[in-house]
């Protein structure tokens, strides 16, 4: 029961908001933060309490699960589990969703109980999309969060450079990713139907279609389905066209929920549901699926070298973290897959750091371009500083978090796939360049304009310097991340691997 | 012979009947819009209840079966009817000139509606329809001092008769081949013979059904008319009418195997694709709300066309659970137009504009349009997704990827001018004059009938379950 109440929760805290309106601006602020902390306090308590010994063999493990029947007609049930990558990310919504308002505190001063309504209506769906186990009812909540993040940019973006660029930016990110969303629904349907083809039982259940022996001619397809609508909101280059746009325009918070939270749900669907019920075709498709990811590490590297606008490059750079994610999900060696979730993390943290920071830039000089930019280092107080260290997370530095992902990512494909690996450790050369280049920019150099800016108060420093700590902590011992997902990275390793003996034993007997 | 027993079959269609020749003779005696529409709406209750009572007949009458089809179609001609009567209340309130006729003229039209989904035979199909028809053109014209009102009336007229005149050829010629005229004679008589004639026959009953139904190539007319037309005889043509003609072009092919050979079904097949996206595409840039739920519209019933094409057990169910998800949508999308432009003063309030920023004014009305552009885009949460997720499972089911990728293409375009309605009510208000709904809106009945269908569409997408099951009940017993 608890699942569903984390679920819940968010909902229920964002109706109130709404409705708290009209006691002043305070309210629905105080009520959202407290919301965020309450599902954050529950997720820590769960991790501590919880036992997250490596699973037997037989049945699969979950820390908690919650099911009840929905929709009978279609075997539809409200399934609910919960196991440590889906904590991890649970614990995560809750952290950056409170970071979220915090700190859009004294950006959004307009029309505040809806936005907060908005916000949590996000995080109430991701935390579904991370807690679903019913394929229905994952699509659903995958859908879900759309419309307020919709509205979240539409209404309170930065109205850009020509008025209703916001708009267009909004409705191109819903487009994106609603329609590759319905591929993926029709790839469900399909399985769901050859599953019953088969076995006469209709059901959506993750469990049980995990046994569907889906015909060779379809199962590409199906596949596909499933990895385009991941790939999308990952984003996988091909597939990134909503991102730039959606970044810039939003307002600081969704740009802290898009980059921290919602391109998670799409490398977590793809360990959760793409690898796991089609192996043989994803490691079949495993160096489409690195090459693209080659591809974004280059691409959003280089692009993000040549931008003005300072959100856009963070956008840029979030493009080439992700290719290190795909990567590694499809190397199919476990120490790669938990260097993924350690860059999720990671990215999470130093991305949202970079978010908050360009937001806050923006309420001292009111510009995102870094043309018009130079010197801050001389007129903010520590402001700068931080930047640095996020900046230095971004490109990887030792004893961040982000080295340990990508480190272990590049380590554990290397076995599978040296070449790959070598051309991805150029992006770590790119990283450096974009990262101190956007330093460089805003911070050094010669002054734009003469005169002190107002210093970081309390709550912008407060977050800052969590966001620090927790990089850093992550970076120096990451070891209570390692224990709570090994887990799942060794079953989706091993099932990898049989999956390639199957494939290389076929093509041995068709020889 | 109809017998007593087979009247008990008819009920709820004799009461609706019943209850138009008595707002005619109160009418003659003495005018009251109130009263009028509570007659109305008292007749169309007693209908509804009557229906529980016709469903246990033992014996269709002549000419009309009473299966599980009919009866899930006479339940929602009639809550629709319902509605439409609530809605158009407050609207017709500030008509100059005789309001209570449009009461007349929807209860005949409920009763052709009520026939119509009822026929087993060409003969009543003919006549229920030209009955359902009929008052629709008065409806449309209604307030025909406004130009448009009576274009559209005119319009729909001249080119419903075109239609009616396909229809009937079609007929003839079907007639000549088999010598039948009732459904299961048709069937029968169908089997054996299946040359050029009985065809064309049937490809010009189709288009004659497709006018009513706005497949693409015979779509021209709606736009128009919906925009013309006054608000509440919109509401009607776009969901009892359609929701009635659905029901029977259903019928007609699952009944009769003419329309199952090859030929047609790819025909069918490509009508649906172009009416799907062609419907979408058309909406794209309209700045007209009324213009655009046309167009959209067509859209819906292209994905509709779907269950037509594939045939099967799972069909009918999933008609019938698209028909009531588009019906509730339709009604709450429409329903806030009536509110805006109620009460009646020359011209609806269609113009997007005046929809700016109307969830910072009115922000409960605002509600329940997001909620019913949501349904229509079909999101998760509303009765749409249901709907929708009906039509791809049938489309999956049945391998149709040609119609799945349709429906993929044409849910993401609708996607576009879907959104742009939705922020459009939430932008900032512009400082120009507009017209808004009156304040006590919430208070009428209209007002909260609207709010009772906004409430639906979210009940319908978060817990369908007790509507599938009424659904699959009715279409199990269909056949």
């Amino acid at each position: 029961m608890i699942l569903v109440w984390l679920i819940l929760i968010p909902f229920v805290g964002g109706l109130l908001c709404w409705q708290a309106d009209q006691w002043g601006d305070r309210a629905p602020r105080w009520i959202a933060l407290a919301t965020m902390l309450f599902v954050l306090v529950i997720s820590l308590v769960l991790w501590v309490t919880g036992d997250f010994a490596l699973p037997g063999e037989v049945t699969r493990h979950w820390l908690l699960e919650w099911r009840t029947s929905w929709i009978p007609r279609f075997g539809i049930e409200i399934h609910l589990a919960m196991d440590g990558l889906s904590l991890i990310l649970v614990a995560l919504t809750g952290f950056l969703g409170a970071l979220a308002v915090l700190c859009s505190w004294h950006e959004i001063d307009h029309r505040v109980g809806f936005f907060h309504l908005n916000l949590l209506f996000i995080l109430g769906g991701v935390v579904g999309v991370f807690l679903a186990l019913d394929l229905f009812l994952f699509f659903l909540f995958w859908e879900m969060m759309l419309v307020p993040m919709y509205f979240l940019i539409a209404l309170w973006g930065h109205s850009g450079s020509a008025g209703q660029t916001r708009i267009r930016a909004a409705t191109r990110f819903f487009i994106y990713t609603q329609a590759s969303g319905l591929l993926m629904l029709v790839a469900i349907l399909s399985l769901v139907f050859v599953h019953y083809a088969n076995t006469g039982e209709l059901s959506f259940s993750y469990d049980t279609l995990l046994d569907t022996d889906v015909p060779e001619a379809l199962a590409p397809w199906l596949m596909l389905g499933f990895f385009v609508a991941f790939a999308v909101k990952l984003p996988v280059v091909p597939f990134h066209g909503w991102l730039p746009d959606a970044h810039a325009q939003a307002p600081t918070a969704g740009s802290v929920d898009l980059a921290g939270i919602l391109l998670k749900t799409a490398a977590y669907g793809i360990l959760r549901f793409a690898l796991p019920l089609f192996p043989e075709e994803s490691q079949a498709f495993a160096p489409v699926a690195m090459t693209l990811g080659l591809v974004g590490i280059i691409y959003g590297a280089v692009l993000a070298c040549g931008q003005q606008d300072i959100k856009r490059l963070i956008a840029y750079t979030s493009i080439s973290h992700m290719g290190f994610v795909l990567i590694a999900l499809y190397s199919g060696s476990e120490l790669a897959i938990q260097g993924a979730i350690i860059l999720m993390v990671a990215h999470a943290f130093s991305s949202a750091g970079l978010f908050i920071l360009s937001g806050q830039l923006y309420e001292r000089i009111h510009t995102r371009d870094m043309r018009i930019m130079g010197g801050l280092w001389g007129r903010i107080p520590v402001l700068p500083g931080f930047t640095l260290c996020f900046v230095a997370a971004s490109l990887g530095m030792p004893a961040t978090a982000n080295f340990v992902g990508e480190f272990m990512v590049l380590f554990g494909t290397f076995p599978s796939a040296p070449v790959v690996v070598v051309i991805a450790s150029v992006g770590l050369v790119l990283a450096a360049i974009y990262s101190l280049l956007l330093m460089q920019r805003v911070h050094y150099g010669p002054e734009y304009r003469q005169g002190a800016l107002r210093g970081p108060d309390a709550r912008e420093y407060g977050m800052m310097l969590v966001l620090l700590v927790l990089t850093v902590m992550v970076g120096l011992y990451p070891q209570p991340i390692l224990d709570i997902t090994a887990p799942i990275a060794g079953p989706a390793a091993e099932l990898f691997e049989q999956a390639g003996a199957e494939l290389a034993s076929r093509a041995g007997e068709v020889n | 012979m109809l017998t007593l027993a087979n009247l008990v079959a008819l009920i709820p269609l004799i009461v609706v009947g019943a209850t138009a020749v008595i707002v005619m003779l109160g009418v003659a005696w003495q005018r009251h819009h109130g009263a009028t529409a509570l007659v109305s709406a008292v007749g169309l209750v007693l209908a509804l209840a009557c229906v529980p009572v016709a469903s246990t007949a033992l014996s269709s009458p002549p000419l009309m079966t009473m299966d599980g089809l009919a009866l899930m179609g006479s339940v929602l001609v009639l809550l629709c009817a319902l509605v439409t009567v609530a809605l158009s209340h407050h609207y017709l309130t500030g008509y100059i000139g005789p309001k209570e006729e449009f009461y007349l003229l929807l209860l005949c039209a409920v009763t052709g509606a009520l026939g119509l989904v009822a026929s087993d035979h060409l003969a009543t199909l003919f006549i229920s329809l030209e009955l359902l028809s009929m008052p629709l053109y008065g409806m449309l014209a209604y307030s025909f001092r406004a130009e448009r009102s009576l274009e559209a009336g005119i319009k729909y007229l001249v080119l419903s008769a075109a239609a009616t005149a396909f229809l009937l050829f079609g007929m003839a010629l079907i007639y000549a081949r088999t010598g039948h005229l009732d459904l299961a004679g048709l069937a029968t008589g169908l089997a054996n013979t299946s040359d050029a004639w009985t065809l064309a026959g049937a490809v010009l009953m189709l288009v004659g059904l497709g006018f009513k139904l706005s497949i693409v190539p015979f779509h021209l007319w709606t736009p128009d008319v919906y925009q013309g037309g006054p608000a509440p005889a919109t509401i009607f043509l776009a969901t009892v009418s359609k929701l009635a003609v659905f029901v029977l072009l259903l019928r007609l092919v699952t009944v009769a195997p003419v329309f199952n050979s090859d030929w047609l079904n790819t025909l069918i097949t490509l009508l649906a694709l172009i009416t799907m996206l062609g419907g979408n595409l058309l909406a794209l840039f309209q700045s007209n709300l009324k213009r655009l739920l046309g167009y959209s519209s067509i859209a819906h019933f292209g994905y509709l066309m779907v269950a037509i094409v594939a045939g099967g057990a799972l069909a009918v169910e999933t008609v019938g659970v698209y028909l009531v998800t588009y019906l509730v949508t339709t009604l709450a999308a429409f329903g806030v137009v009536t509110q805006l432009s109620s009460p009646f003063s020359g011209e609806d309030a269609a113009g997007l504009h005046y929809y700016r920023g109307l969830f910072w004014r009115r922000p409960w009305l605002a509600a329940v349009m997001t909620v019913s552009f949501l349904s229509l885009a079909g999101i998760p949460l509303t009765a749409g997704f249901i709907g929708k997720f009906y039509v791809l499972a049938l489309g999956v089911a049945e391998n149709r990827w040609w119609l799945v990728g349709g429906i993929v293409a044409g849910s993401a375009i609708g996607l576009f001018y879907y959104l742009r309605v939705m922020v459009t009510l939430y932008l900032p208000e512009p400082g120009m004059r507009r017209m808004d709904a009156t304040n006590d809106w919430g208070n009428r009945i209209g007002g909260l009938t609207l709010l009772v269908v906004a409430v639906l569409i979210l009940v319908l997408g978060v817990y369908p379950s007790p509507m599938i099951q009424w659904v699959a009940g009715l279409s199990t017993a269909a056949f």
